[in-house]
């Protein structure tokens, strides 16, 4: 390999752990987020219970897209996923509304 | 899945372990540390006021607390008191007073504070989840260190291939191998303590990390969400009129036998003012489940406010997972286990520290940011614990009554433990190593001998002593060489 291209090759390879990376802790954080929001809303329980296991569990959900973001067999698909699972989770709290 | 596959997850999982372990590592060895001291809290603060013993009822106590605070504060806000219990005979107080915020352990009887002005075991609490930063970044780098923890622990276990087999693995004394197998034992013996140990952790900060869900179905409506969630907690303006505090102790009595069990807590808001509100914390000493149950008194008639047993499923679930990690539940032998638990994680952590520099200073000549990952981590794992040994001898040897004593307290801890850190990045690490561990041998002996009253605490501090010297002749002799076998090999 020239000496180009394998800095091509590991500029590559840093552009694709980079963007895992991102994925992995800002998305995490945010997927993790929205999921709290759309648990909180659409358990069947009074608001301050239905809080508890939202809370609970998005800090579970958090490590996990962030572990998954590294799994992934492509960066895209570490972000479509990040992406899909955010915007369904947005879908839900906002189709949800706020508790009356 | 293929095999294949399954072999690529796994490096996947030890790469990212390693990374996230670097990265955070020393943030969680110095959290992890301080975490497992404070699972004595009470016993660590009892050790380091050797001058007041006297005992008293809680109610008792607490009222001869607020009988000192009513005549020694000024524009106090509020008064955050926790009783007495079988584990510590003073009346933990923080409190705000003539504008600034304070905290003393107060004498049961007199109310005033213990003459050995000092933080005691709080200070390793504080440490724990804010690491002597200002409010909020400490408990921010917490909780992202906490999540990271949970990272590492989960890619850590993915990455392992025999869980099992590891419980009896241990080859001393060849390098990375050595390192590798005390690393995983540490981790593998306890993995269920410190799966639990770190996500119970991180739920303790979640209000501050991830409140959205808290948003999503309050909005920012903070005062009724605080309402809901402590529903006992009477909230209410000052008046701005003044009315003396009515005597404590009857309400507290009058908790007690409405709410079952023995005072924890006691918040006594606005005190002085009309308005005053007492509030008491049933304590849980005696449960898993985090606040219990509480009341409030109008503070200036006595007079009942509100009671509140807690028995909503979620809410209960959500206070027994804080309380796993508050330990307050555990009888004797359990927060033993928590000690053991805390010790093993801290190792793991810093066996792990040790290991990524070992894994690659035996392939290679270390790279530049390897060498000094080498050096931090003889300053940092060598100092924080120095570091918290010389807050234990400062303790022993600053001065009754002098100005500051329990900031000097303090700061001592953190000079040392910044002088070690100079000492790691500036000498070899052959020679910073056993120096630091040496120090924090001899300050651990020292500060169990002087000043004697014999306890617990001073065999443990004596047992570590002996542990770390032998340790420093480990160091001093290094590890053993293996070549021999070699050469004999290629004979």
């Amino acid at each position: 390999m020239t000496g180009a291209a394998q800095q091509r090759q590991g500029l590559r390879y840093r552009a694709n752990v980079a963007a895992r990376i991102v994925a992995g802790t800002i998305g995490a954080y945010a997927v993790a987020a929205l999921f709290a929001m759309a648990l909180a809303r659409i358990l069947p329980m009074e608001r301050v219970q239905a809080i508890m296991p939202a809370t609970l569990l998005a800090l579970l959900v958090g490590p996990a897209v962030t572990i998954w973001a590294f799994l992934a067999r492509s960066p895209w698909r570490a972000w479509a996923g990040v992406i899909l699972l955010g915007a369904l989770f947005a879908a839900t709290a906002w189709l949800a509304g706020p508790p009356a | 899945m293929s095999a294949a596959i399954r072999e690529g997850t796994r490096q996947v999982m030890a790469w990212l372990h390693g990374w996230v372990g670097l990265l955070l590592g020393w943030v969680l060895f110095v959290m992890c540390l301080a975490g497992t001291l404070s699972v004595f809290k009470p016993e660590i603060g009892q050790w380091m006021r050797p001058e007041t013993s006297a005992k008293a009822d809680p109610a008792d106590a607490i009222q001869a607390a607020t009988d000192w605070l009513g005549k020694n504060t000024t524009e106090s806000t509020a008064w955050y008191l926790t009783a007495p219990s079988g584990r510590t005979n003073t009346v933990e107080a923080a409190y705000s007073s003539g504008g600034s915020y304070l905290y003393r352990a107060l004498d049961p009887i007199s109310g005033a504070p213990a003459p050995r002005e000092t933080l005691g075991g709080e200070f390793f609490y504080r440490l724990h989840f804010e690491l002597e930063l200002p409010y909020p970044w400490g408990r921010w780098l917490a909780s992202i260190a906490g999540l990271v923890m949970l990272v590492a622990l989960i890619t850590g276990i993915i990455a392992h291939r025999r869980i099992f087999k590891d419980y009896f693995t241990f080859r001393p004394a060849k390098g990375q191998r050595s390192w590798l197998d005390g690393h995983n034992a540490l981790g593998v013996l306890a993995t269920p303590f410190h799966l639990m140990i770190t996500f119970t952790g991180v739920v303790t900060l979640s209000s501050l990390s991830m409140p959205w869900a808290m948003t999503a179905a309050y909005g920012s409506d903070l005062v009724k969400l605080y309402q809901d969630l402590a529903p006992g907690v009477a909230q209410r303006a000052p008046s701005g009129e003044h009315v003396p505090l009515a005597p404590v102790a009857p309400m507290l009595r009058e908790a007690q036998r409405q709410l079952g069990g023995t005072i924890g807590r006691v918040y006594v808001i606005n005190p002085g003012d009309k308005a005053a509100v007492i509030t008491v914390f049933r304590s849980d000493a005696d449960q898993l489940g985090f606040t219990p149950a509480e009341m409030s008194f109008d503070g200036a008639t006595g007079k009942p406010l509100s009671k509140w047993q807690e028995n909503r499923p979620a809410v209960q679930t959500y206070n027994v997972v804080y309380g796993l990690h508050m330990a307050r539940f555990a009888p004797i032998a359990t927060r033993w286990l928590y000690f053991l638990g805390g010790v093993m994680l801290t190792l793991a952590i810093a066996s792990g520290m040790v290991l990524w520099i070992v894994k690659r200073r035996e392939r290679a000549p270390l790279s530049l940011g390897n060498r000094i990952v080498e050096r931090l981590n003889a300053g940092v794992l060598g100092g924080v614990p120095l570091g918290c040994a010389a807050y234990l001898l400062a303790n022993r040897l600053v001065p009754l009554g002098i100005e500051n004593r329990a900031a000097l307290e303090v700061s001592t801890a953190l000079w040392t433990a910044g002088a070690a850190l100079v000492i790691g990045v500036a000498l070899k690490p052959r020679w910073s190593w056993p120096l630091l561990t040496g120090a924090t041998a001899l300050t651990c002996a020292l500060a169990a001998l002087i000043g004697l009253p014999v306890s617990v605490m001073s065999a443990v501090l004596l047992t570590t002593a002996a542990a770390l010297a032998l340790l420093v002749v480990k160091q001093i002799r290094g590890p053993k060489k293996r070549p021999e076998r070699k050469r004999r090999a290629a004979a």
